[in-house]
């Protein structure tokens, strides 16, 4: 197929290696893919498989080995000043798992969230600052008189999960890499956050790469798959193609031992 | 086995006690796994605490009996357990139990170490023998004796770590989230061994604690659903996932992502709001404040348990609707 726009997000051979010698670990290796703005990509994979530190890479909080990142076809992967970082942040943000370690405890939520801003070129008042931060907060589904002025601790884990994803949202960012957002989340609670990525794409057009160990969240939110084991990219395709007719061997074991509502281990489908 | 009228709250340094466990009874048969779902703080892993009679200091157990064969225990008070109730009786399978291996200590070591702990007088070599011969009959690798724990993946640490806990026969395994650390393939290869261990009688039944019913639905013959401290359903297997009655099991169910192609592009609904406090759990029924099928009398009063043995359900609503033939449990 002929990609008719630029994408927004491309890597060409992304690697990172860690170690050297004969410890040398290949975390992430050759990692080619593609991701348009407004398309939500799920990036699935046990825990080992290099998920994480693909998120970290794209973030642009660790340096690749080798390979390139282009936003928007533009190389950003030898930025090094901070001027240039902080403007590839009001692009791309990120919300990861476990939102309890994401905080300083000391500061209130208002506190963390305008201290996002900073990330902007702009200096804002402090009345626009404030404006920014209850937009987000109100975005996200949250009561902004009920969050403001309260700390982390006494917020439970699917309203600080939420103040996690204000902060990502208050800069206005075009991608948003979301880590595992759900993994400490019950079931109840999961499921209205895949709902707020659903909503984020839908108003803003946002590119979402939504990385879970879960199948199921993935089936429910995304477009795209991209499967990753051992740092490799094994399978990449469109949901409905990679869960009905996995190509890979992974892929294929990992679709039969996924336990299920609906069937048991070994039942046919 | 039975477990009746268990009531443990936590004490806190100030204030009211947090009541974690209040008032659960069920009863398990022979050969069974029984499955235990709830969310976060519902009182799951302290339920397992109290039938293992591990609960720490700061757990006060109010009041509960627990019947195992022909064994009576007071679960309140001081508890009088025999010497070799542990891991000969009860047996708990914690969720980061394979990190409870001794890092610098060989398998076979520390499998003598826990044999022995039991059966002073016996030979390092029989424990050992012992050993192999179980490795053996499940069909595990008889290598891993001679491995220390950084040598084995995490699933085969989890699975060595179930055979060792059930190498003393227990009657009744407690298995407290032990897939949740391990990817989906390990998961299924513990599940497949705790039914291995069940069918060759190594073990009598099994409790299975989880957060995530599609893994009940593949190794729990029955299951019952708690909420808030409270035991709200009870059913088989079959029975809680294609006919679910209280609202919460429902929307548990409906909240749910299962792999399955009709979901894609469906909106799903969560459970609106959180989990109450357990210091100050909500009068009447404690689902209340979420339940879409709240009436009137569900914040006043506690709900009646109805059906009939096997088959509970504490709801108001439910008792609305009647024409299903729900009877009240004379308790």
């Amino acid at each position: 197929m002929k990609q008719t726009q630029m994408p927004l997000l491309e890597t060409r051979d992304l690697s990172r290696t860690f170690g050297h010698g004969e410890q040398t670990v290949d975390a992430v290796k050759d990692v080619s893919f593609s991701l348009q703005a407004g398309e939500i990509v799920a990036v699935v994979g046990e825990s080992g498989s290099g998920k994480s530190t693909l998120a970290r890479l794209l973030l642009r909080l660790l340096d690749p080995t080798a390979g390139r990142i282009l936003l928007y076809g533009r190389d950003v992967t030898k930025l090094r000043r901070r001027k240039d970082l902080k403007s590839y942040w009001q692009q791309v943000q990120g919300v990861f798992q476990d939102s309890f370690a994401a905080f300083n405890q000391f500061y209130t939520v208002r506190r963390a969230l305008e201290k996002s801003l900073n990330v902007l070129d702009a200096r804002l008042s402090s009345s626009e600052r404030l404006r920014r931060v209850e937009a987000s907060l109100t975005e996200v589904g949250l009561d902004v008189a009920d969050v403001l002025n309260k700390w982390p601790h006494q917020l439970s884990g699917g309203q600080l999960q939420r103040v996690m994803m204000a902060r990502a949202l208050v800069v206005g960012p075009e991608l948003l890499i979301a880590d595992e957002p759900t993994s400490m989340l019950d079931a109840s609670l999961r499921v209205t956050v895949l709902n707020l990525l659903l909503d984020l794409r839908k108003r803003h057009n946002m590119g979402i790469l939504f990385i879970t160990h879960d199948l199921g969240q993935a089936n429910y939110v995304s477009d795209r798959i991209l499967v990753m084991y051992h740092g490799e990219l094994v399978e990449q395709g469109p949901v409905d193609t990679v869960l009905t007719d996995p190509q890979h061997g992974y892929t294929q074991r990992l679709l039969t031992d996924v336990p299920r509502l609906s069937r048991k281990y070994g039942d046919p489908s | 086995m039975i477990v009746k009228n268990v009531k443990a709250y936590y004490v806190t340094r100030s204030g009211p006690e947090v009541k974690a466990v209040d008032d659960v009874s069920f009863s398990i048969r022979d050969g069974e796994v029984f499955g235990i779902v709830g969310e976060s703080g519902c009182g799951k892993s302290t339920l397992a605490a109290v039938m293992s009679l591990t609960a720490g200091r700061m757990l006060k157990i109010k009041s509960g009996e627990m019947t195992l064969d022909s064994h009576t225990v007071a679960l309140s008070g001081p508890i009088k357990v025999p010497k070799d109730w542990h891991g000969k009786l009860v047996a708990l399978l914690p969720q980061q139990s394979m990190n409870s291996l001794n890092p610098t200590a060989r398998m076979r070591n520390f499998i003598v170490d826990v044999v022995r702990a039991h059966h002073p007088l016996m030979h390092p070599d029989e424990a050992v023998r012992q050993a192999r011969e179980r490795l053996e009959q499940l069909a595990l690798p008889v290598r891993v004796l001679d491995s220390y724990p950084h040598q084995l993946s995490g699933g085969m640490r989890q699975r060595v770590v179930a055979v060792i806990s059930t190498l003393l026969n227990p009657k009744l395994l407690i298995a407290d989230e032990p897939t949740s650390a391990l990817d989906v393939s390990s998961q299924r290869q513990l599940i497949q061994l705790i039914q291995q261990l069940l069918e060759r009688g190594f073990i009598t039944r099994t409790v299975y604690i989880t957060h995530d019913l599609p893994m009940l639905r593949n190794i729990a013959h029955r299951i019952a659903v708690m909420y808030a401290g409270k035991v709200v359903e009870v059913g088989t297997t079959e029975e809680i996932i294609e006919q679910p009655t209280h609202p919460y099991t429902q929307a548990l169910i409906a909240s749910t992502l299962d792999l399955d192609p009709q979901l894609r592009g469906r909106q799903i609904e969560g459970i609106s709001g959180a989990p109450p406090d357990l210091r100050y759990p909500p009068s009447g029924c404690r689902f209340h404040p979420r339940c879409s099928r709240a009436l009137e009398i569900c914040s006043r009063e506690e709900p009646p348990i109805l059906g009939e043995e096997g088959r509970l359900v504490a709801c108001w609503w439910v008792q609305e609707q009647s024409g299903k033939g729900y009877r009240e449990v004379e308790q």
